[in-house]
């Protein structure tokens, strides 16, 4: 039985927030729609927000953590990665001082993600290098 | 609405069509959704009113993936026309949708200068007075040459290149559009290449533009594209006595050129 239904949510792209219809056939996302009855985009899109569900089913979509080895991306765990980031970034901060540190946030994470980051970065590092992608 | 309701109700029991694609009011918002028999009771929530989406690209998306499925849609005057069109195009067998036709109200037709404010057929609602007159188009009409090309070039030139106009229009089926066409139109830049972006497209829809406003609806920047193809249907009118949606049967101007293939190409 065929099944189309669309899921009300917020462009993941940017602080705006537009309103989008995600456009779900048999379990599968095939499109979006602009929400006409959103006060803040009223049935607009950018060119970002029209192509938001490209991503989702995407066979280049990356599902793991890449580690480089030998010369080679290959997939690891969770755990393997965030312990070779933590033992990098321990060891590059002792040897060069906390400024050899910047971090760079993304408009695609959540103001709660967005503070987490700042806070890692002024806090547990000790820098005020911190920025976002809409700056680059 | 009940009258509706229950007619769409009656199709999806007896099995006469397997769903019908209309507008459900679903957390506070109206939108696109297709009604089955196995979720009869969401009907309770099926809305018709201000709100307008490209019922009829959503009905063309459904059949694509299902294409024996027979299906119904809750039309207005311009969704009978797209499913019409799309008929002529031969992207949907027209005569495998079942209409359920709703009526707009006068306030509707007034704000979309609209020459057909009702489907021909299965009419549910009293029907609005067309208003064949479109005093955009004339006040547009009335410059003189060179201030209406500026005109369009000033407007032109506000596109954001969002491709809305295209994704929304239910007219736009094709599977590779030229708007994306980097050798025939430099798309690289906001705004894309002007004036050239905005008249093929204008161009491609002279034959099958239902006039049904979306396109403009969706413009962030708000160029008043349901007026530059109002133009393209009336000189289409004028000039080949051919206006899209009327009928499923006849040629568009384009479609005498070339192989005669432009406008049948096979969807996704
Ligand atoms: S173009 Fe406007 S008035 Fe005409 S049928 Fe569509 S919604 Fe109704
Ligand atoms: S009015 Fe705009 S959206 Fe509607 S058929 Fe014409 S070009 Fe497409
Ligand atoms: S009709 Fe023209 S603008 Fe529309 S999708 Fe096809 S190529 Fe693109
Ligand atoms: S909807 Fe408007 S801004 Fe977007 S591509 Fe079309 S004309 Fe340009």
């Amino acid at each position: 039985m065929i099944n189309y239904h669309t899921v009300y949510t917020t462009c993941p792209y940017c602080g705006t927030g537009c309103g989008m219809l995600l456009e779900v056939m048999n379990g599968r996302l095939v499109g979006v729609l602009p929400c006409k009855t959103n006060s803040i985009n009223q049935g607009k899109l950018c060119i970002k927000g029209w192509s938001a569900h490209e991503f989702v089913h995407s066979p280049e979509r990356l599902k793991k953590p890449l580690l480089r080895k030998d010369g080679r991306l290959e997939e690891v765990e969770w755990d393997e990665a965030l312990s070779f980031i933590a033992s990098k970034l321990k060891a590059i901060t002792q040897t060069h001082g906390p400024d050899s540190f910047a971090a760079l946030s993304s408009a695609k994470c959540t103001n709660e993600e967005n503070y987490l980051l700042q806070k890692f970065t002024r806090a547990v590092i000790g820098t005020n290098n911190i920025d976002h992608c809409a700056r680059l | 609405m009940g009258s509706l309701r229950e007619a769409i109700r009656k199709a999806l029991t007896a099995g006469e069509v397997a769903g019908v694609v209309g507008l459900i009011l679903e957390e506070g918002h109206p939108r696109p959704h297709l009604f089955t028999k196995e979720a009869i009771d969401e009907l309770e929530r099926l809305v018709v009113g201000d709100v307008r989406y490209p019922l009829a690209g959503v009905l063309l998306k459904i059949h694509r993936s299902d294409p024996e499925a027979r299906l119904g849609i809750v039309a207005r005057g311009c969704d009978e026309r797209a499913v019409l069109e799309l008929d002529r195009n031969e992207q949907l067998n027209g005569e495998g949708v079942v209409i359920f036709g709703i009526a707009c109200t006068q306030e509707q037709a007034n704000a979309c200068q609209c020459a057909q404010p009702y489907p021909s057929s299965h009419l549910f609602g009293e029907r609005a007075a067309p208003v064949s007159d479109s005093e955009r188009f004339d006040r547009l009409e009335s410059l003189s040459k060179e201030e209406r090309f500026q005109y369009w070039m000033d407007q032109f030139g506000k596109c954001i290149k969002c491709y809305g106009c295209r994704n929304i229009c239910p007219m736009c089926f094709c599977p590779d559009c030229v708007l994306e066409d980097n050798d025939l139109i430099k798309t690289g830049n906001i705004p894309p290449e002007v004036p050239i972006f905005h008249l093929v497209r204008a161009f491609h829809m002279a034959e099958r533009c239902v006039d049904c406003g979306l396109c403009e609806e969706a413009c962030p920047a708000g160029i008043p594209l349901r007026t530059l193809y109002k133009k393209m249907r009336n000189v289409v009118t004028t000039q080949f006595g051919f206006t899209p949606g009327i009928t499923k049967e006849g040629k568009g101007p384009l479609q005498y050129l070339g192989d005669g293939e432009f406008g049948k190409q096979e969807g996704h």
